[in-house]
């Protein structure tokens, strides 16, 4: 251990090491900053395909650069100029004219920047963002993976499995999408008062979106991969921070965080599925759900019912079992009736049979499924496997079988299936 | 639109013989054709006897080559196919991902060629 051993580092291994810092600070940045710069750069073009081309390219050049010259104070800020510049440079090679003005502006941001400490902050402008991806204008199918796409920068080879859509379809989609949102000059600006409410509402949506896609892509088992489910409670929390006053955006997280605590649990040690009332409560995410009660409480406290809390609640009814309670059947048909009154949805509808079933009986629960109408239903397969469960507790034994093969024909999941066949060998 | 759901299956299910597992396999699928046939976007379809059963011809210049089996020596073979008519290739995927095959094989989903109208 003599004291030549103590001499910096080979320089190819110094090289390396700074590689490897500039590597890890870009990604860093890329991750914490991608939808603030796509924000940022896309709010006064309105051209997000432009943004998000001229972010890589700073990118790029920031993988090329921080080696040799060290990370910036402010790599945000390092990032955002080169990517305006970049843009600049875009736009005067098209020498188009009605865009001079938008130039100017874009130069009067960067001085503006300029004129600070030099450690300047890149203000947030990711809900004005949102609100764009999720603009009436824009394909109702697009919206979740275009919020997905500019505020976390997923592409659309990632998210097309989730979304069960083809990649070609997806990224032309989104292609789209953007371009409509330039040519439209659908403006980075918020909502007028009297849209908000449904303008709002439409973000929501769009993140639950992603949530129930990366819900169903995974098919449990693999704690590894929770699909884009983690990404959409990332956008979750985005919104609350953007919107703290919203009580519809805590809902919505708690809603999510509900749902995420139980993940782990809805398959068994060899894979199989476990109903939501036969699930090993030492498996739920105790801290998960905790902080899941903690937004709905807060969103409680707003005082403005609606849709996102209601389902939270029902969530929140699900887990009395963690405390030894019954999960309250009356309780969670009132729920379902306010849900519905709400937001009419095919799922509640079913959902709310099953309550029916759990306060009432079977035969009740089964007229209310027969109250839904045949078209509705052919192809929904919660609908089928409520029905042959119900239909079993009737003792109607060859109409169960029949629902539940029905079921099993409708579910993308070997796992279902398989509790499916077992529960219909049982009857 | 018209598509056609090409089923893809690895050869190990070809080979299985009838037994426990084979028989909630063939209930899979009896149950998936009867939720196909339920929702009635069928408009052909069949599943098809094993690959080994199939005999494979090519022409080459004046010669005949007759072999038998499949066309290619490939981990999965083609077992069956449906023809639905449903609005867009979202819906075709949706039906794609119920197939019990998609999860041991692969499912292919290619749109029906339709003559350009004189």
């Amino acid at each position: 251990m003599g004291a030549a051993h103590g001499v910096s580092p080979a320089p190819a291994e110094s090289a390396m090491e700074a590689a490897r810092a500039a590597h890890d600070a870009a990604e860093r940045a890329a991750r914490q900053s991608y939808g603030r710069l796509v924000a940022i750069l896309s709010a006064r073009t309105r051209d997000i395909a432009a943004s998000e081309d001229a972010l890589a390219e700073a990118f790029a050049r920031a993988l090329e650069r921080w080696p040799q010259d060290g990370v910036p104070l402010q790599p945000d800020a390092w990032l955002l100029s080169v990517a305006r510049h970049r843009v600049l440079d875009a736009w005067r090679h098209r020498l188009v004219q009605d865009e001079a003005a938008q130039t100017l502006l874009l130069l009067a941001d960067e001085l503006a920047d300029d004129h600070g400490e030099g450690a300047m902050a890149v203000p947030d402008e990711r809900l004005r963002l949102l609100f764009v991806c999720a603009h009436p204008a824009i394909d109702a199918a697009a919206r979740a993976p275009l919020m997905l796409q500019t505020v976390l920068g997923l592409d659309a080879a990632r998210m097309a499995g989730a979304f069960l859509t083809a990649p070609a379809t997806l990224g032309q989609r989104l292609v789209r999408a953007k371009a409509r949102i330039r040519a439209a000059a659908i403006p980075f600006e918020f909502p007028r008062a009297r849209d908000l409410p449904q303008r709002v509402q439409d973000v929501q949506d769009g993140i639950y979106a992603a949530y129930g896609t990366g819900w169903d892509e995974v098919d449990g088992g693999d704690p590894t991969r929770r699909g884009l489910t983690a990404e959409a409670i990332d956008l979750g929390r985005i919104l609350c921070g953007l919107m703290p006053g919203d009580a519809e955006a805590h809902g919505l997280l708690a809603l999510m965080l509900f749902c995420e605590s139980r993940a782990a649990a809805r398959r068994g040690e060899a894979g199989d599925y476990v109903p939501l009332d036969r699930q090993d409560i030492a498996r739920w995410d105790e801290a998960m759900r905790q902080q899941a009660e903690q937004a709905l409480r807060h969103a409680a406290g707003l005082g403005q019912l609606g849709a996102y809390q209601i389902e939270a609640a029902i969530q929140s009814a699900h887990c009395a079992r963690r405390l030894g309670a019954e999960v309250p059947a009356d309780a969670l048909v009132a729920l379902y009736d306010a849900l519905l009154a709400l937001r009419p949805g095919i799922g509640a509808r079913v959902s709310r049979a099953c309550a029916i079933a759990s306060a009432q009986g079977h035969a009740a629960g089964l007229r209310a499924l027969d109250e839904m109408s045949p078209a509705e239903i052919a192809n929904y397969q919660p609908f089928w496997a409520a029905r042959a469960h119900l239909l079993g507790q009737a003792g109607q034994l060859d109409a169960a079988r029949e629902a539940y093969a029905r079921a099993s024909g409708l579910s993308t999941s070997p796992a279902i299936r398989a509790y499916l066949a077992a529960e219909a060998a049982r009857l | 639109m018209e598509y056609m759901l090409m089923f893809y299956q690895p050869n190990a299910e070809f080979d299985q013989k009838p037994g426990p597992g084979s028989e909630a396999y063939m209930a899979n699928w009896m149950s998936y054709v009867g939720a196909v046939r339920g929702s009635g976007i069928v408009r052909d379809g069949h599943g098809l006897q094993p690959p080994m059963t199939g005999t494979t011809l090519r022409v080459r210049g004046d010669k005949r080559q007759v072999q038998d089996g499949p066309f290619a020596d490939a981990k999965e073979q083609l077992g069956g196919y449906f023809i639905i008519d449903v609005p867009d290739l979202d819906t075709a995927l949706e039906w794609a991902a119920r197939a019990p095959c998609a999860s041991t094989g692969g499912v292919e989903v290619r749109p029906v060629w339709v003559p350009p109208t004189a």
